[in-house]
């Protein structure tokens, strides 16, 4: 076993650290206000820069006016006569460019960019220039988009597709097992990630024609690649420093690529160092959302209530450009068949283009809408057999040894039955579906419970980890210090905590002998993009085997014999660097044994592992006012080995809090393809005042090729709790619940349909 | 904006004296910010809807990106860098955010863990009721809140504690 022989590494008289809540690394700056953001930083000569966008969703730029009154002679200004061709930001499909040239895609496109060491001045500026455009025609809605009457991206309005087949579903409907056929639309809303620190970097030139940039962002090595590609410079000449990160849940993962061109651009043109940080409502309305989704379900069970046939056309809004959105098809489209063994699949997924601003990676990414669908059709189904909910699923989920819809044979254990039972029987499901039967009637306020069955594969979907080949490095130094170098960021989730615990673990040190270094492109190896519930798992697991090659060289060259103390072991340090001088090892990603996906046929082990759960939802249903609220939450999980239990609470809990939004609260209103509502005062995320209690529980089954046994664990919880909400206001109301976000006027409109029709 | 129009506010800052020139209508969040260098007060909104600009205001919790500065004239503020009472000392609720993972990405953190200091100033032996709305104008997109609710119960435990045995 992994997990013995990891134990091994150690020193007896060391106590572990994983498993152990030690405080967080950072927590100390952080709860005093010292920690500094990229807004808390000013270099000198700074200026400030801003944005002129575009006010229409599609047309052709006729001209840029400059008004009146404004000392334009002092202003720094950047048109996309100034981008360095191609004028791209490079991603996967390179179609986005930095600022729109001659055409615009969408409203709140960047056109102008504009910079003055005053920043009420530039702001002033900012309102006085006028863009001219002739408007185009522009696409709104996903059937806009595919009726394709007018086409704003390729030939087709069409960013990616994929199919996926197994077995015959064509052929089921008529067989004579069958005894329910259900066919059945699904839509999800876009989210706002509403980080609570906005966007925002400090760009400037290098004596040697360079550029560094300071962000709030996931992934230092998208951006360093955008500027590197963007502005022709080789690796070196380009620097990016993440900063202390207020929050991202994806929406810094690709978005600051984009922010940062813009900031090197003024800067590089002005010689001075440039801060671009937006303001809320710039940030809600111009930067990416979670994409909007369309998800139509047609199934086929057989007389025993066993899944026979599952046909889904999966379809999600991109907006403007591609940006990650085939990405985000593919894992949405992996996970649309839910863990249930299904012997007949078909997924048509579509991933299309319309004239919003870009959506973008979000938490979940995809997993969330195409689970919605799934889950709320289970319990359609279910309802329709006459079938408890628990007992269908019992008899469909997919069980060790049988076959996903890509082709991927699930390894290792799956108890998706224990794991329902357990949160059946601590949300006391079954006595209050029969208490609440019995007092409803009775109530204007009527109460339900709902659950949600689902898994998240932990990491890049298919064959993305092998392509990114992560590295990290570990040193020690000449004082023992033991220094972790990746470009993991700590954006709330842990990242360095439990690095630090993982690294102090395999080389049996104090918590405080190590360090994480900031990650800065400078000094750090790329460990892949801070996403996809990979950082502990995936790059966890390579701090364990870097920092074990460390006390592997200690040992060989005669340093370091075991059993030893902290303190013997930074003597060994010591010994070692004066002898051989710096010792540092690196570990890149090597696939787990007898993984594989196939690109090309779009098949395979499309994860390493799945996280498991199973959630359930208590609530009220005002039958005068139609809000729903969430009264009591369980959530339950399979998630490996649980390295921090108060950070890993933490990140299910936040989870669930951000996904009651996305299912109840978080709407947003489209007009003429943009944001009406780009404030906190009407896009409504959730206060402590409308949460309920959430309890958390997880089950260890440590996954032999996770750091300590860890899987991903951060986007799990934005996948079950909408459809566990929706389910049980299904169950109170008798409504189809088909639609997220079910706000009180949507709600009210359903319950009030058959009366008015 | 011309230096004509600024004048003179005098305020207390963290325990000490201070005079800034600003403009009547500058908010009180871009003084500490900017002219007192006190980064820790953050803006997530500028709106009053988020609270991480929270600082306390002769002992009341605001939102300093709504208040005009010459409307602190006079006034005592404390902002996170002045909670503390001694150099390297964390006050009970940083203690307890800290143990038991109140603080996450940290931006909120700042003006949560004043909204929770003014809370318990308030309600000393706060129900479960009144931690939720005591907080309610403070938003955090990374907890869900609930670690939070746990560090102001505990804080309340530390600072009974701390009473009892004095």
């Amino acid at each position: 076993m992994f997990f013995t022989s990891f134990t091994s590494f150690m020193s007896p008289d060391m106590p572990r650290l994983v498993g152990q809540s030690v405080p967080r690394k950072e927590g100390r700056a952080k709860v005093t206000g010292q920690a500094l953001y990229v807004d808390d930083v000013t270099l000198p000569g700074m200026l400030h820069g801003v944005t002129v966008r575009s006010p229409v969703p599609r047309g052709h730029i006729r001209g840029i006016h400059f008004g009146d009154g404004l000392p334009w002679d002092e202003f720094t200004i950047v048109t996309a006569r100034d981008v360095p061709a191609p004028n791209r930001v490079v991603l996967i499909m390179d179609d986005q460019p930095c600022l729109a040239d001659e055409i615009v895609n969408h409203a709140e496109e960047p056109v102008v960019l504009l910079a003055h060491a005053d920043k009420m001045l530039v702001e002033k500026a900012r309102r006085a220039v006028t863009i001219d455009i002739d408007p185009l025609p522009a696409v709104h809605s996903i059937d806009e988009a595919l009726e394709g009457g007018t086409i704003v991206w390729g030939q087709d309005n069409i960013f990616k597709s994929f199919l996926v087949t197994r077995g015959d579903v064509d052929s089921v409907r008529d067989r004579d097992d069958i005894h329910l056929v259900l066919d059945i639309e699904y839509e999800t809303g876009a989210q706002e990630q509403l980080y609570i620190e906005p966007q925002g970097v400090i760009a400037e030139s290098t004596a040697d024609g360079g550029i560094t940039v300071r962000g709030s962002l996931q992934c230092p090595y998208y951006v360093h690649k955008a500027l590197v590609t963007l502005f022709g410079l080789p690796g070196h000449k380009v620097r990016v420093v993440q900063m202390e990160t207020g929050g991202g849940f994806g929406g810094k993962e690709e978005y600051p690529s984009l922010i940062a061109a813009h900031a090197a651009l003024l800067a590089r043109k002005a010689g001075r160092p440039v801060k671009l940080v937006y303001d809320r409502a710039e940030d809600m309305v111009a930067t990416t959302k979670r994409h909007p989704s369309r998800t139509c379900i047609r199934t086929a069970v057989d007389r025993d209530g066993r899944l026979q046939a599952l046909d889904i056309d999966f379809i999600i809004d991109g907006g403007a450009y591609c940006t990650l959105s085939p990405v985000v098809l593919s894992r949405g489209t992996i996970h649309a068949p839910g863990p249930y063994f299904w012997p007949n699949v078909r997924v048509r997924a579509r991933a299309v283009a319309t004239s919003t601003p870009p959506h973008g990676a979000f938490r979940g990414f995809g997993a969330p809408q195409s689970l919605f669908a799934l889950e709320r059709h289970m319990d359609i189904m279910a309802a329709t057999l006459e079938l408890p909910p628990d007992e269908f699923r019992r008899r469909n989920f997919i069980k060790q040894g049988q076959t996903s819809a890509v082709g991927q044979v699930m390894r290792e254990p799956v108890d998706m039955d224990q794991l329902l039972d357990r949160a059946l029987t601590a949300s006391d499901y079954h006595a209050k579906v029969k208490r609440f039967a019995e007092s409803n009637p009775h109530s204007r306020v009527k109460k339900g419970m709902g659950f949600a069955t689902f898994m998240h594969g932990a990491g890049f979907t298919g064959s993305g980890e092998e392509h990114l080949a992560s590295v990290v490095d570990v040193e020690v130094t000449a004082e023992g210090r033991v220094r972790v170098l990746a470009a993991s960021t700590e954006i709330g989730q842990g990242t360095n905590t439990i690095f630090s615990q993982l690294a102090a673990d395999a080389l049996g040190v104090e918590l405080d002998d190590v360090e994480i270094v900031q990650p800065d492109t400078a000094a750090v190896p790329d460990s892949g993009p801070t996403v996809a519930s990979r950082t502990c798992m995936v790059v966890g697991r390579l701090v364990e085997t870097a920092a074990t090659s460390v006390k592997a060289a200690l040992i060989e060259q005669g340093a370091l014999r075991e059993p030893y103390t902290p303190a013997t072991f930074k003597d060994a340090c010591a010994r070692y660097v004066a002898e051989h001088g710096p010792l540092r090892r690196s570990s890149r990603y090597q696939p787990p044994p007898g993984v594989h996906w196939n690109d090309e046929k779009y098949e395979g082990d499309a994860y390493g592992t799945y996280a498991w759960a199973a959630y359930v939802a208590e609530v009220s249903v005002d039958t005068t006012t139609f809000e729903t609220r969430v009264d009591d939450f369980v959530a339950v999980q399979e998630v490996g080995t649980v390295i921090h239990p108060v950070l890993a609470t933490g990140q299910i809990e936040g989870g669930v809090a951000q996904a009651i939004g996305y299912a109840l609260y978080e709407n947003v209103v489209w007009r003429d393809g943009r944001m009406a509502n780009a404030q906190m005062t009407n896009y409504i995320m959730p206060t402590s005042m409308d949460l309920p209690r959430i309890q958390v529980f997880f089950e260890e089954r440590p996954y032999a090729y996770g750091a300590s046994g860890a899987k991903g664990i951060g986007e799990l919880p934005m996948d079950g709790v909408a459809p566990a909400i929706a389910n049980a206001i299904a169950q109170v109301t008798g409504t189809m619940v088909c639609r997220i976000p079910v706000t009180p006027e949507a709600l009210m409109e359903e319950m009030l349909a058959p009366i008015d029709g | 904006m011309a230096d004509s129009l600024h004048v003179e506010v005098r305020l207390r800052v963290n325990g000490r004296d201070t005079v800034v020139r600003a403009h009547p209508m500058a908010r009180l969040l871009d003084v500490l910010r900017q002219d007192l260098h006190l980064t820790g007060t953050k803006e997530g909104c500028g709106e009053g809807e988020c609270g991480a600009c929270s600082v306390l205001l002769n002992g009341e919790l605001v939102n300093s990106c709504l208040l005009p500065v010459l409307q602190a004239d006079a006034a005592s503020i404390t902002t996170i860098e002045g909670l503390s009472q001694a150099a390297g000392e964390l006050h009970a609720v940083q203690q307890a955010f800290l143990t038991h993972g109140g603080a996450q990405c940290g931006i909120c953190t700042p003006g949560m863990v004043l909204a929770a200091v003014s809370l318990l100033e308030r309600h000393p032996n706060p129900t479960e009721a009144e931690i939720r709305s005591g907080l309610a104008g403070n938003l955090c997109r990374c907890t869900g809140y609930m670690r939070i609710f746990e560090a102001v119960l505990q804080a309340r435990r530390r600072g009974q504690a701390l009473e009892s045995s004095a």
